[in-house]
């Protein structure tokens, strides 16, 4: 049952569900690629979340009522819309050592050998459910419990740009420089936003994330950080 | 190519248009003028386009040099602006020459002025707009807000007919202000005392008010379950509730989603007196339903095109 909510004169929130899954999160994927290939005038932008699509509109192009029957009408023929499968995008981390400060922590939180740390942290495919928070972070979703960390107690003041981390079971890169409290366990020499760069963003909601170690050397190589 | 020089930047001087739009998926806020009525009048006095980029000075006026001839016009916040000591009209067109000083006397009302250079300044777009996203460090000049000694060039203007704002479209700033809504996305996840007590009470702007969003102090608002929402996208005048019941306005800085309650939602029409409020100020909500929000917005753009403002 997809639910249509104003979000004041401007923006209609368009909801699949209430819960955090891949599903649903699919379907927001799918309605987003579907309503943006239909180029509906008046549309100005959409805002892709876990279980919804913010849909921002100008009312002096299109109002209410009709942006409402062309959203309800897209919903039901989205089954007969081909949509693009999502994309792999690999990301590569130097974990540990001058990367990874935090490295140690996770080992004493988890008991697990740092090598095993890296296999379960880089074997799964994570699903980037939607980007927000600070320009480019992706909320990553299907990270093995077993190497969950929880923040630190004292956040750092500075978090390089490209640094991995975990915070409890959520795994994440901190696109652009900045403080937080998450535990450090690598960098990717790869930068996630870059304004100036096309596109500006590496990932996108709906694209899955794999990432895979390096070494120091290959890190120095591919960087694009500095 | 001219050039201006800040003197003085006052508290908080930015450059701002429109705003950045196609990037909230990715995370970007959009930024943008806070009172995009007065950007446009001031873009209207030197004819350029409606959200051309001018400069946002925020509660105390910028100094400034001009270091060749221009036309100028400042709109927003109650003023008196000088040039070379000499008071100037805010709200038309005024020509400037090389080495004449633009400086302001103390706000009277509301809280941003917006100073448009004909033919707009000569900075690049960054991701399609010039507006500064602060916390970014991006866009506007160098990413951040003008400094003292700062030189940024201007675009040649042709000679520009000057404009005046009619008086019936300068708004009337008040430190208390009604402010219209529509009800929130999650107004079912408030119990009806709490409803009655966002819409009876008057809210405070709170010092620790920005860019990014007002916090309002007053009355605390009852949630029926709980503040907390699986985050998801929020836009400009959204008004998030919080689980210690005080509510937030999202402003033009406000990240792309977000995990509270929301309980209501500024009207377009709204938000750029919004724009002009600034901390101790208050505020009364009235609630109107989306027909009648949207009929208002069309109506203001009727009359302003009546007027030859689009």
């Amino acid at each position: 049952m997809i639910e249509y909510i104003p979000s004041g004169d401007s923006a209609f929130l368009v909801k699949f569900g209430n819960e955090i899954s891949e599903e649903i999160n699919r379907k927001v994927r799918a309605y987003f690629i579907a309503l943006s290939n239909k180029k509906l005038e008046g549309i100005i932008e959409c805002v892709p979340s876990y279980t919804d699509l913010m849909v921002l509109y100008d009312p002096l192009k299109i109002q209410y009522k009709s942006l409402l029957k062309e959203l309800k009408i897209l919903a039901e023929n989205i089954s007969e819309i081909e949509i693009p499968e999502a994309k792999t995008v690999e990301i590569p981390v130097c974990y540990g050592g001058n990367f990874g400060e935090d490295m140690d922590a996770v080992i004493a939180h988890t008991g697990l050998r740092e090598q095993e740390i890296i296999e379960k942290h880089s074997q799964n495919s994570y699903l980037v459910y939607m980007l927000g928070f600070t320009p480019g972070f992706c909320y990553l979703g299907g990270m093995d419990k077993s190497i969950a960390t929880p923040r630190k107690e004292v956040p750092s003041q500075k978090i390089l740009a490209g640094s991995v981390g975990l915070a409890a079971e959520q795994t994440g890169i901190y696109p652009i420089e900045s403080p937080g409290g998450w535990q450090i366990i690598g960098r990717t020499p790869y930068r996630l936003f870059d304004p100036n760069r096309k596109p500006e963003f590496l990932l996108q909601a709906g694209d899955y994330l794999k990432f895979y170690p390096i070494s120091e050397e290959e890190y120095y190589k591919l960087n694009e950080n500095d | 190519m001219g050039k201006i020089k800040i003197l003085n930047p006052g508290l908080l001087s930015t450059i701002q248009d429109g705003g950045r739009f196609g990037y909230q998926q990715y995370g970007m806020p959009v930024a943008g003028a806070m009172d995009l009525h007065s950007l446009q009048l001031a873009n209207w006095c030197v004819r350029n386009p409606a959200h051309e980029a001018c400069i946002e000075a925020t509660i105390l006026g910028p100094t400034i040099e001009f270091q060749s001839d221009t036309y100028i016009a400042i709109s927003g916040a109650t003023i008196q602006p000088f040039v070379n000591e000499q008071a100037i009209n805010m709200n038309a067109g005024i020509k400037v020459r090389a080495g004449d000083v633009l400086s302001f006397g103390s706000i009277q009302t509301g809280c941003r002025i917006y100073i448009a250079i004909a033919g707009g300044f000569d900075i690049p777009e960054l991701m399609e707009s010039k507006s500064t996203y602060l916390r970014g460090n991006l866009g506007g000049f160098e990413g951040r807000a003008l400094k003292a000694g700062d030189e940024l060039e201007i675009a040649d203007y042709e000679r520009r007919l000057k404009g005046v704002v009619p008086e019936e479209l300068i708004p009337n700033y008040s430190n208390f202000t009604e402010i219209r809504i529509t009800s929130g996305a999650e107004i079912k996840r408030f119990t009806m005392d709490g409803v009655k007590t966002f819409l009876c009470s008057v809210y405070s702007i709170s010092p620790q008010s920005d860019r990014m969003g007002y916090r309002l102090s007053g009355q605390k608002i009852e949630h029926a379950n709980g503040a907390d929402i699986i985050s998801s996208g929020i836009v400009t005048g959204a008004i998030q509730v919080p689980g210690h019941g005080e509510p937030i306005i999202m402003m033009s800085d406000h990240q792309t989603v977000g995990g509270y309650t929301k309980i209501a939602q500024v009207i377009s029409v709204d938000l750029p007196l919004l724009g002009q409020m600034k901390p101790g100020d208050q505020i009364k909500f009235k609630e109107v339903n989306l027909d009648q929000a949207q009929q208002l917005l069309l109506e203001r753009n009727q009359w302003l095109k009546q007027h030859g403002i689009e």
